[in-house]
């Protein structure tokens, strides 16, 4: 019974984000409503983290193998890269690397900015 | 001899499960490989991807058909998503202590990103829409389809362009950062999640539970980030 209430509330989120995401017009998906609507549920303590606990380390060990389908997905449209595929190919590769770079930069100077004045 | 195998062939062929089988078991299979080489070059969803294609090739699968049995992982993408907030609440005190380093990362990530695409297509003359298409690669994809709707660029390349992203961020994000100096997991997985969405994060949460909670944090604000640049964006001119 513990693990399908834990479903089962892990489903209700689902559902509320995607319900969310019908109602507004900004393109924001349902899984980012269902993030914020979760993490909020539990710093209010709507939901105790103890809750979901089990199933959603379950869940997120499952992350990378529901992407598994998708990256497939990529070669049936591999085609409709080919006009675009050399500029494609480097933002996809060096543009990410750089954005990456660039973005845990900012993020190590605020970190240790914070660290020196001792906060 | 060979109707029978035909005939054995047809039925796993037609039947649900192989599809579903085939994606787990190469799944598994890339875990395994990399727990016992221990390298990032064995990357999980690359080689599962890999061994995944090589399994319908053998079977004479269809992507058609693929896609539709293996809808029930495709599903789980929210529902796994949305868990990202556990580590989050978990880590929420270290958040809230470097908002600044989760802002920078963010708004720098975003900026740099609608720079390298702007110049890239002025490099290459890209038309307009394909501009705008390029300018989702970083951000979740459903986010990523609605600017790419929004702006008249193509969905099917901007899906494909957020999954090259997403496997080079999962592949090898974590190296070239440790290669910078970019070492606090904080930092750390802020980049991952601003530079290649849910892929990253993946990654991210291997390293450690720091990682993932900024990582999955990052997803949400970078693709909202993205959502408010965007009209700037669409302004450059080409």
């Amino acid at each position: 019974m513990k693990y399908v209430r834990q479903f089962f509330i892990i489903l209700l989120v689902s559902l509320a984000g995607e319900t969310l995401h019908c109602l507004t017009p900004a393109p924001i998906p349902a899984s980012v409503y269902g993030l914020v609507l979760l993490f909020l549920c539990l710093e209010f303590k709507a939901i105790r983290v103890e809750a979901i606990a089990e199933l959603s380390s379950f869940f997120l060990v499952l992350l990378p193998l529901t992407l598994v389908p998708l990256t497939v997905g990529l070669i049936d449209s591999l085609e409709v890269l080919q006009k675009v595929l050399v500029p494609a190919l480097i933002l996809g590769v060096l543009g990410t690397i750089l954005t990456s770079l660039a973005a845990g930069g900012a993020a190590e100077w605020a970190v240790r900015r914070r660290e020196r004045r001792g906060k | 001899m060979t109707t029978f195998w035909d005939a054995v062939a047809t039925i796993l062929r037609e039947n649900g499960y192989l599809s579903l089988t085939l994606t787990v078991g190469g799944y598994l299979l890339a875990l395994a490989l990399q727990r016992r080489y221990k390298s990032t070059l064995f990357n999980p969803v690359l080689i599962a991807l890999f061994l995944t294609l090589v399994g319908l090739k053998l079977f004479e699968i269809d992507y058609e058909s693929y896609r539709r049995d293996a809808a029930p992982l495709t599903f789980l993408v929210t529902p796994t998503t949305i868990c990202l907030a556990v580590p989050l609440y978990r880590q929420f005190e270290l958040v809230r202590r470097n908002w600044l380093a989760v802002l920078s990362a963010c708004v720098v990530g975003t900026l740099v990103n609608v720079l390298l695409v702007w110049l890239v297509a002025r490099a290459f003359q890209l038309e307009y829409a394909e501009y705008m298409t390029f300018l989702s690669k970083s951000i979740t994809m459903a986010i990523g389809v609605g600017i790419t709707e929004e702006y008249g660029g193509y969905v099917a390349i901007t899906c494909a362009i957020i999954t090259i992203a997403g496997v080079t961020g999962n592949m090898c994000g974590s190296y070239f950062l440790k290669k910078s100096g970019i070492l606090s997991p904080m930092a750390q997985g802020l980049a991952i999640g601003v530079c290649s969405h849910a892929f990253g994060t993946a990654r991210a949460l291997e390293l450690g539970e720091t990682e993932g909670a900024f990582s999955g944090l990052a997803i949400a604000l970078t693709g909202v980030c993205t959502v408010l640049v965007a009209p700037a964006a669409s302004l450059l001119p080409l």
